[in-house]
């Protein structure tokens, strides 16, 4: 079952990078950085059944990193709404040159 | 019956998370995104990660996504329904360069002697589950071996809330 797993890996990073790159609501990118994040976990307990329990430990911390990344990514959502009155990240030009 | 669940979940996840690109409403990309991550919980009791399966449901499907939900309630988006996809040509033939790449990994990988049924790993966590329990199997390793790295997490937290709060205060 470890080939077949890391081809969900695969298929799950892919579609979530994709999102990221297609998709201009600021809420819907972070969601699919979600999917990212989530794609890796899969493939660290598909590999925990080749080398032991450390992959599940690993994927243990990446749900507290997300945690803690989706609370101040949304909080910075929060604030640039509040600024523009939009979560378009096309409208978002303040850092472009 | 194993493998049609296997692959039950595998297609729910897939499907769950091409939802989650296509669909117009960001409450819609939402619930594809909690199909996605059941589906991914599913496939983790497949191979023996029953306390992370325990902890995808509860803290991701649980706790993330309903504060990804308030935050669209809050700002209101959930009535704008306009298609916001923005596939250029850059995007597609990325996509294409990675799947064809991806495949060929793939490729070179299959049938690897390493990836063998029923390895050491596996069996070392089945003896773990059977020592220690679902919870204890994972415990184990994490308050002896990473004790410094959960420590750290500890940190990390507390600085994620401070952040959280001083970003999203209303006038700073």
């Amino acid at each position: 079952m470890i080939e077949p797993t890391l081809a969900l890996s695969a298929f799950l990073f892919i579609i979530g990078t994709f999102g990221v790159l297609v998709r201009r609501n600021a809420i819907i990118m972070f969601l699919c950085i979600e999917l990212q994040l989530n794609a890796v976990n899969v493939a660290f307990v598909a590999f925990s059944n080749l080398w032991g329990i450390d992959g599940q430990v690993f994927v243990f911390f990446v749900m507290t990193v997300a945690a803690a990344e989706a609370a101040v990514g949304l909080a910075i959502i929060i604030s640039i709404f509040r600024h523009y009155q939009t979560v378009d990240v096309g409208n978002f030009n303040l850092l472009k040159w | 019956m194993e493998a049609f669940l296997f692959y039950f979940f595998f297609a729910l996840a897939v499907g769950g998370a091409i939802g989650v690109v296509v669909s117009k409403s960001p409450v819609g990309s939402l619930l594809f995104m909690v199909t996605t991550l059941f589906a991914i919980s599913g496939e983790f009791v497949l191979l023996e990660a029953h306390f992370l399966a325990a902890v995808q449901v509860i803290v991701y499907a649980g706790a993330i996504m309903v504060l990804f939900l308030f935050v669209i309630m809050l700002l209101n988006l959930g009535h704008e329904y306009q298609q916001d996809l923005k596939i250029g040509v850059f995007s597609v033939a990325w996509m294409a360069a990675v799947s064809v790449m991806a495949g060929l990994v793939g490729w070179g990988l299959r049938g690897d002697p390493g990836f063998a049924a029923s390895p050491a790993g596996a069996q070392e966590i089945e003896a773990a589950l059977a020592q220690y329990g679902a919870v204890g199997a994972i415990a184990q390793p994490l308050y002896t071996t990473y004790v410094v790295p959960f420590e750290i997490t500890g940190i990390l937290l507390l600085v994620a809330i401070v952040g959280a709060l001083v970003l999203a205060k209303r006038n700073a």
